[in-house]
């Protein structure tokens, strides 16, 4: 079978005194269909640079990587530049969003650019807006939207290729615990839909609703574990039983 | 639980279904650990420690029931628990000093002990995370849940520091 992302022996140096720095350093990750995968790690540690080889933002210097079974690390700038457009839905921290673009523009852009018609670019943006709870918000400027709707624009034009994968890079750093909260919620319904996340992040809140967890450490993952709640964890209101019996 | 069944009486008088009812919809989630009985076993103590008195009314098609009121003890007491600033513990003592003691004796890794615990507090998390995805955002549980998140939240950032902290002593 062929995974969402196969990386395999990822390396990325950066020039400093002396001998480079690995900012990554020998990464192995898959990601399987619909799962939901998050990296947590210290800042420093390398994840965003990670995140920013798998889809394409940066070269790796050693390594392979494959995006839904097509090899991309040798694509040329432009090639690549098509199909990260197609299959990768990308979410900063900082939004990214076009300041002199409406919410629906900033939508459907990506969808203009990979050659869909407007009328049809218009009509998925508007559902995606819907969706996620934003729809109402349509024709203003970013300036004029919270962090939280900012980053929910923003998770609706990731989404608006359908693309393979959505890599998130800290969504939720920008924002307060309710709008985090939402966001949250947010990616639990993808996920449910079955679209394949992965999401780096220093955020435990963030990282645990994965059911997959990488924990990075110097450029290297230094654990791989499954989180999903198959056994419950007990007592996480057992204080309330002792209540009863103080005094 | 003492004091703040106590407190929901200092309103006005109230039987102890309605206390419980009351009691749950503020835990939310929590509720559940609520068990059955324990309203009424509180009220009984509250009684014999002379905090509240109960009056028997009595119902038309049903048998008669019990409605508490708070006494002047009782109300000295609220007043006490209101200003009370005792928090639960802040210092996370037992964790730091098994930390301690693996590290001091070599018995296990300090560095795998603070992976083990941030993964079970993870699953925590991620279980409060789902509790509240279930819960209305506005609600008096979704308030709780925040707190326990937050407060776990807070626990994790400091095992990164231990697991720091015991790395870097491990390197030197």
């Amino acid at each position: 079978m062929s995974y969402v992302i196969e990386a395999r022996g990822l390396v990325r140096r950066y020039p400093a005194d002396g001998s480079p720095i690995r900012a990554v350093d020998g990464v192995d990750l898959v990601v399987e269909a619909g799962e939901a995968v998050s990296v947590m790690g210290p800042s420093g540690c390398g994840k965003s640079t990670l995140l920013h080889l798998l889809g394409g933002l940066e070269r790796p210097d050693e390594g392979e990587l494959r995006l839904g079974g097509v090899r991309v690390d040798g694509l040329s700038e432009t090639r690549w530049a098509v199909f990260r457009r197609r299959n990768v839905g990308f979410v900063f921290q900082a939004f990214h969003l076009v300041d002199e673009l409406t919410a629906v523009e900033n939508v459907e852009l990506p969808a203009l650019l990979v050659g869909m018609g407007r009328r049809e670019a218009r009509h998925r943006a508007l559902e995606l807006l819907e969706r996620l709870g934003v729809a109402e918000r349509a024709g203003h400027l970013p300036d004029h939207l919270s962090g939280g709707e900012r980053q929910r624009v923003a998770v609706a034009r990731a989404l608006v290729n359908e693309p393979l994968i959505v890599l998130a890079d800290e969504p939720t750093g920008n924002l307060d615990s309710r709008a985090t909260g939402e966001i949250l919620r947010l990616f639990g319904e993808l996920h449910k839909a079955g679209q394949a996340v992965l999401v780096v992040t220093h955020d435990a809140r963030v990282a645990s609703t994965a059911d997959r967890l990488f924990t990075m450490r110097d450029g290297a993952i230094v654990g791989q574990t499954r989180l999903g709640a198959d056994t419950p964890v007990a007592g996480l209101f057992a204080d309330l039983a002792d209540l009863g019996s103080e005094r | 639980m003492r004091d703040v069944i106590l407190s929901l009486l200092a309103k006005e008088p109230a039987h102890g279904y309605e206390l419980r009812q009351r009691l749950m919809r503020a835990l939310g989630p929590a509720g559940g650990e609520l068990n059955p009985g324990q309203v009424y076993v509180t009220l009984s103590r509250l009684e014999r420690a002379g905090l509240v008195e109960a009056s028997e009314v009595a119902q038309p098609s049903y048998p008669d029931k019990k409605v508490y009121d708070l006494t002047a003890a009782g109300r000295e007491r609220v007043t006490r628990w209101l200003a009370d600033v005792t928090w639960s513990k802040v210092a996370p003592l037992e964790f730091h000093l098994k930390l301690f003691a693996a590290a001091d004796t070599g018995l296990a890794d300090p560095v795998a002990l603070v992976d083990a615990q941030r993964l079970e507090l993870l699953r925590e998390l991620r279980q409060l995370q789902e509790l509240a995805l279930r819960e209305p955002p506005d609600s008096d549980g979704a308030l709780l849940l925040e707190g326990a998140s937050l407060r776990l939240q807070a626990d994790v950032r400091w095992l990164e520091a231990c697991q720091q902290h015991f790395l870097e002593r491990e390197s030197r």
